[in-house]
């Protein structure tokens, strides 16, 4: 096994991304991500990719369309302003079904908001964030060492069915180190039949477009994009199950949240509460089947989130409000102690006695 | 076992720094690691913390908020954190630039003119390091090895002059009575 | 004997532009370009939003349909996929390259990306029906601005080629026009010199097209090419701006 190393989050990221086989970065400086595009500029010219600091969040999109475009993997970088100026591109991505790899790190909003970290843009990541009928592989990780898993299973699943992957973290994730090990066996990209790479007088021209003026034309395109989307869902949603097996109490969290709900579900363990957490690891899809699972058990969810309450809407449909499902948060940067995780939990574990 | 340490002070201390050594010192060790920096504009000459976790158990939030450990180099830091400090906890306070005595009496304080010492012996910047010296040598766990290693992991080999001096501080720290 | 046949590089399918419309005459050249300099099978060509969005239809070589205005962006991001393989250009209109997409041209630019752009100017947005362009002319009436361009109220029009020259960065920008015989054959060594240079690794080449449209313009197809005589030459004068390998350089001249 490979030697661990104390890395920030984000550079685990971009070292990840560079195994991947990923040679061309584009990406516009924003707080608290921008150790991501430090380490491409630095790595890149070494290894004899491209590191393109954009004039805009927008440019740095439609480069990596660009690039995306000739087949080869491609990846950019920002934080919730920043995504917001890349919607429009993401859209195209999707209009286009091509592969791609885009890092959230976000911050609190709305506008420009602050720098702390931040969980608000789960409904912009899971429900698309551009125009248009289309979703994206959202990917929440959790720890350093998830960067970088997740970093690669992003590039896999963009390239195996044909759509941006975000790895959708914070700024907390992002920021701190913890021990981190790249001991990863890297599936090979896909052929890509469909890239434009120039006919060579061999073949007639490719064309990457996502413009269909026959409205039942573009229906049918909406039509096989979900039925791919359907494929997704089965097959891709992921998420950890702690303590679950009689867990009355479920905690729903990801990414940093989760880590601070892990200790307050040891906590109420401690006192005898039937307390467990599930942590979606992927957001798109949602991983519905653990928390129906969930309900063989469950008195009460508890949503914990980096914001006003955006996953819990999507718990509330897993569960189909079977039983009630309850928001614990901070939002603008703050971030749930785990004391208050614990007498959110100490308050559910009362109701659900009476 | 679980330490929380909080390592505070202004930027430019190299508070980061020195929790960094302590965590590649855990990872060298085996254990769970976490270190979480405060970032942003106050980074320079403002406040700048960071959170350090070692422990035999994975890491869960790596987000303190009562500390085992506090290392106080600036007056803001000790006012803002004493009173979060577990109770038999330990301080350390750089006594060359805080003044006043901690007051809480359920806790043990250290208290070293890392400063002081630290320009005396020619290396002004590296108050911290004296301070994360004698830290180690309080919870017994200043390993001569796995300190060298450590500081190898966080200084780079261009650097080694660096080295020396940043472990010629940690040793000062450890020899402080 | 054929003297006059479809350049290779055009698909042959019927074109949708309007009569009397100049994009057809400018695709013609571009696609002679390419025929001439053999570089087909290795090229890429990036289309905008605007009247010429189809082109992707009408070029035989690869090609991809960028988002409004981000053409630059999208050419950049191919020609760094394989620098020493791909021959990349843009084909953009005015409301794409001047207006939405203004960041995106001076950037291209201004970083000396090794890349072609025709530049299609005709001073209003046809696609969408007749609005005013960031190149329509002071008094230029147009659906949103029936009364005549008003300068007070929205400004001055873009001269794109003056302004990219002030910068460093470019290796090449003329401007041309397409309303008689002389001109097209300008227009057409304007084109293939722009792709030469990219060839060549020079950099980044940028044509303006003074281009007509009678449909818009409210006139007939001789009229429009007329009033490209009497109104638009005049406030965008044809010729060569910057060709740095020619010595043609505005910002060193003042300089020096």
């Amino acid at each position: 096994m490979a030697e661990k190393v104390l890395m920030k989050g984000n550079e685990a990221i971009a070292e990840a991304a560079i195994i991947a086989g990923c040679r061309h970065y584009f990406g516009y400086p924003i707080t608290p991500q921008t150790e991501i595009a430090a380490y491409m500029a630095k790595r890149m010219p070494k290894i004899g990719g491209t590191f393109l600091q954009a004039e805009s969040e927008i440019a740095a999109i439609n480069m990596v369309y660009g690039v995306s475009s000739t087949g080869k993997r491609v990846m950019t970088s920002s934080s919730s302003p920043g995504i917001s100026l890349k919607s429009e591109g993401i859209s195209y991505l999707a209009g286009c079904d091509l592969p791609a790899l885009v890092v959230n790190c976000q911050r609190g909003g709305p506008g420009l908001g602050g720098i702390q970290p931040s969980q608000s843009d789960y409904f912009q990541a899971t429900r698309g964030g551009g125009h248009g009928d289309y979703h994206m592989i959202v990917l929440a990780p959790a720890s350093v060492q998830e960067m970088a898993e997740l970093t690669i299973r992003g590039f896999e699943l963009a390239d195996e069915y044909r759509m941006t992957a975000m790895i959708l973290a914070d700024g907390t994730i992002g920021q701190m180190m913890e021990p981190v090990s790249f001991d990863f066996a890297i599936k090979e990209a896909p052929e890509k039949p469909w890239a434009v790479t120039g006919t060579k007088m061999e073949r007639a021209h490719n064309i990457i477009n996502s413009l269909y003026l026959v409205p039942d034309v573009l229906e049918q395109k909406n039509f096989e994009r979900y039925e791919k989307y359907a494929k997704v869902a089965e097959n891709v949603a992921l998420a950890e199950e702690y303590l679950m097996d009689d867990a009355e109490i479920v905690i729903a969290a990801f990414g940093i949240a989760a880590r601070v709900a892990k200790n307050a579900v040891n906590a109420a363990r401690a006192e005898g509460i039937k307390a467990g957490l599930i942590r979606p690891i992927t957001l798109w899809p949602f991983p519905e089947k653990a928390f129906k699972k969930a309900l063989g058990t469950a008195k009460q969810f508890i949503s914990v989130e980096l914001s006003m309450g955006q996953m819990i809407e999507d718990v509330r449909l897993a569960t189909e409000c079977k039983v009630p499902v309850s928001l614990c948060n901070r939002a603008g940067g703050m971030i749930p102690s785990p004391e208050q995780v614990y007498e959110a939990i100490k308050a559910a574990a009362g109701k659900a006695g009476k | 076992m679980t330490r929380e340490m909080l390592f505070a002070g202004f930027g430019g201390q190299g508070l980061l720094f020195s929790g960094k050594v302590v965590a590649y010192k855990g990872l060298i060790e085996d254990k769970n690691v976490s270190w979480l920096p405060s970032y942003g504009p106050e980074m320079r000459g403002g406040t700048a913390n960071c959170s350090v976790i070692v422990s035999d158990d994975p890491v869960g939030a790596p987000i303190i908020s009562n500390p085992d450990i506090l290392v106080a180099m600036n007056l803001p830091s000790l006012d803002k954190y004493e009173s979060e400090v577990k109770k038999g906890g330990i301080i350390f306070v750089d006594s060359s630039l805080i003044e006043r005595k901690v007051t809480r009496d359920d806790i043990d304080v250290y208290y070293i003119p890392a400063t002081r010492l630290a320009e005396e012996n020619g290396a002004p910047t590296l108050a911290n390091m004296i301070l994360v010296g004698k830290l180690l040598k309080v919870i017994g766990e200043y390993d001569e090895e796995h300190v060298q290693k450590a500081l190898g992991k966080c200084i780079s080999a261009r650097h080694a002059d660096l080295l020396s001096l940043n472990l010629k501080c940690m040793e000062i720290g450890r020899d402080y009575e | 004997m054929v003297v006059f046949d479809r350049p290779h590089a055009l698909v042959d399918i019927p074109l949708h532009y309007c009569p009397g419309c100049t994009h057809g005459i400018v695709h013609r050249l571009v696609a002679e370009a390419i025929d001439e300099l053999g570089i087909e099978g290795r090229t890429i060509g990036v289309a905008p939003v605007g009247c010429a969005v189809m082109a992707y239809d009408y070029f035989g070589c690869d090609m991809i349909e960028a988002a409004h205005g981000r053409a630059p962006a999208v050419a950049t991001g191919v020609k760094r996929s394989d620098p020493d393989n791909y021959i990349v250009f843009t084909y953009q209109g005015d409301g794409d390259l001047a207006s939405i997409g203004t960041a995106e041209t001076v950037h291209a630019a201004a970083r000396n990306e090794n890349i072609t752009i025709i530049f299609i100017n005709n001073a209003i947005y046809g696609m969408t029906g007749g609005q005013m362009a960031p190149t329509s002319l002071p008094g230029q009436v147009t659906q949103t601005s029936p009364y005549g361009r008003d300068v007070k109220a929205c400004g001055y029009p873009v001269k794109i080629c003056e302004m990219l020259s002030m910068l460093e960065g470019p290796e090449y920008l003329e401007r041309v026009a397409v309303n008689n015989v002389k001109n097209v054959n300008k227009a057409k060594k304007a084109i293939k010199k722009a792709f030469q240079n990219q060839i060549e690794g020079k950099g980044f080449s940028l044509v303006e097209v003074i281009s007509a449209c009678p449909t818009n313009w409210g006139m007939t197809p001789s009229a429009a090419l007329k009033w490209i005589d009497d109104k638009m030459i005049p406030y965008y004068p044809l010729g060569v701006y910057k060709d740095r390998s020619a010595g043609i350089i505005p910002g060193a001249k003042e300089e020096a």
